[in-house]
């Protein structure tokens, strides 16, 4: 070890130990970190998620416990292509995100129809339902899709009818703030509340416009304010509900529940 | 305190800051200054980055390769950075969400690597601490400035509080839609550097170009 030290700084030797050991300790520094961290970050995560759902679906109280409030959520893993919950997986331990990226969970979503600009999609998706007196009060969907800058993750809720809009709320985004940001303005989200997904024929109709809805506006059931300075933001927001509510998303799963009301 | 110790922390201030004089990680000040709590966290995280990746670097000083000497220092910094933002990941969650990628730039921040260059790879581990102290200092003070100064008129809030009341809510202040934007913060950096140099004039610098007449070769 003496030796080590005393040899020349900049000899072959020396310079190849000084490296060597450096990586050793740094790589074990970080390994440590990233291992001994995960479970925070993963419970961090998860708790972020539950939060989000809670908060959608107004079920969320100030200094409320999240994991107690959460039992009154029911997850559940739907086959989107089917329409039919899968049973054989846990939804506790399904990560849609996850599953999305892998070649033997997920669909690869040709351009043409590719309306929310995702590229591939999980085949099983999780919807949270909130149930009263057995029947079904919230859906909560996750939807996801390209905005200008980033990817937009949110949840949208629709009621039993599984077509009035009881809320939408967007998780993670990078768009810009003040403008595509105002995403996450109460104000704005509010006037979702009651607005129609569904057209009497059972295509998706809802859309952000330009400017205000006026009170007209013969379709304003179905249309929301837009964001003005976002207008890509905005298309982002209405391609990506046309796609999670059409026939590649959630239309068969929600068509289900809208032939029974 | 003796006045050398002294020095170190409070030069990086207003005689030597980072980013209105060294113009030195100008690209986070810019980034996560559109709201202040956001800033104070990066300014927690690069001071505490600065100040142990000098310590490291300086306590190896004398036996790190002067052939390698720059990958020495990105490495120990780069680990610095990533252990931080795992720490972030896990008890700061929200905060690091809205920082997402910055905290992994701190790496990049000239900041980090200059002091480690030009001063920890000199000077004795105590010191080296302290100038990266007083550097992450310095470079907090023009973050908060810049970051108060961008949520208050960008937003109308301070830290998340409402102190002017907007119009779309009832109030009569309408939001400085530029100061939400990066190139806002040029502006506010840019008064700044202004302010600090009017009141410190040994701070402008020369003119760098002046039109000279220089002999041709051939005419010699």
């Amino acid at each position: 070890m003496k030796s080590f030290f005393a040899l020349p700084n900049d000899s072959t030797l020396k310079t190849l130990l000084v490296a060597l050991l450096l990586c050793l300790v740094c790589s074990a520094l970080i390994s440590t970190a990233a291992v001994s961290l995960k479970p925070l970050q993963i419970a961090n995560k998860d708790l972020d998620r539950k939060k989000n759902i809670l908060e959608v679906t107004k079920l969320m109280q100030p200094g409320g416990d999240i994991a107690q409030l959460f039992k009154q959520i029911e997850p559940k893993i739907v086959n989107l292509a089917t329409g039919e919950y899968v049973e054989s997986i846990d939804p506790n331990q399904y990560d849609q995100r996850q599953a999305a990226k892998d070649p033997n969970q997920n669909l690869v979503i040709p351009p043409q129809r590719d309306l929310a600009k995702i590229k591939q999609r999980a085949k099983y998706a999780t919807v949270y339902l909130v149930r009263q007196d057995n029947q079904i009060q919230y859906f909560v969907l996750p939807v996801h899709g390209y905005g200008l800058w980033s990817t937009l993750y949110g949840f949208l809720v629709l009621q039993g009818d599984a077509n009035t809009v009881f809320g939408l709320q967007f998780y993670e985004h990078r768009e810009t703030p003040g403008l595509g940001g105002e995403v996450d303005n109460p104000k704005w989200r509010k006037q979702w509340e009651g607005k129609l997904v569904y057209d009497p024929a059972g295509a998706p109709r809802i859309q952000l416009i330009k400017g205000s809805v006026g009170s007209n506006d013969p379709n304003k059931q179905f249309h929301v304010d837009g964001l003005s300075g976002a207008t890509l933001t905005a298309n982002g927001v209405t391609n990506m509900l046309q796609y999670w509510l059409g026939e590649d998303g959630f239309g068969p799963y929600l068509q289900k529940f809208k032939n029974k009301v | 305190m003796n006045s050398e110790t002294k020095k170190v922390i409070t030069d990086p201030l207003f005689n030597n800051n980072p980013i209105a004089l060294q113009i030195l990680g100008v690209c986070s000040a810019l980034a996560v200054t559109s709201k202040l709590a956001p800033s104070l966290v990066m300014c927690l995280a690069l001071t505490s980055v600065l100040a142990c990746s000098n310590v490291v670097v300086s306590v190896i000083r004398n036996h790190i390769p002067s052939s390698i000497r720059i990958i020495v220092q990105m490495i120990i910094i780069s680990s610095l950075v990533i252990i931080v933002d795992q720490l972030l990941k896990a008890f700061l969650f929200e905060i690091s969400k809205q920082l997402s990628v910055f905290v992994g730039l701190i790496i990049t921040n000239c900041i980090v690597l200059g002091r480690a260059e030009a001063y920890a790879m000199k000077n004795s581990p105590g010191m080296s601490f302290l100038d990266g102290i007083g550097n992450g200092l310095g470079y907090s003070l023009i973050l908060i400035l810049v970051g108060s100064t961008r949520e208050l008129f960008g937003s109308g809030t301070l830290l998340g509080y409402q102190i002017l009341p907007l119009v779309t809510d009832g109030g009569w202040f309408t939001p400085v839609g530029l100061m939400l934007v990066p190139p806002g913060a040029f502006f506010i950096v840019g008064l700044l550097i202004w302010g600090l140099r009017t009141w410190k004039v040994e701070q402008v610098e020369n003119p760098e170009y002046q039109i000279r007449h220089v002999h041709r070769l051939e005419d010699a």
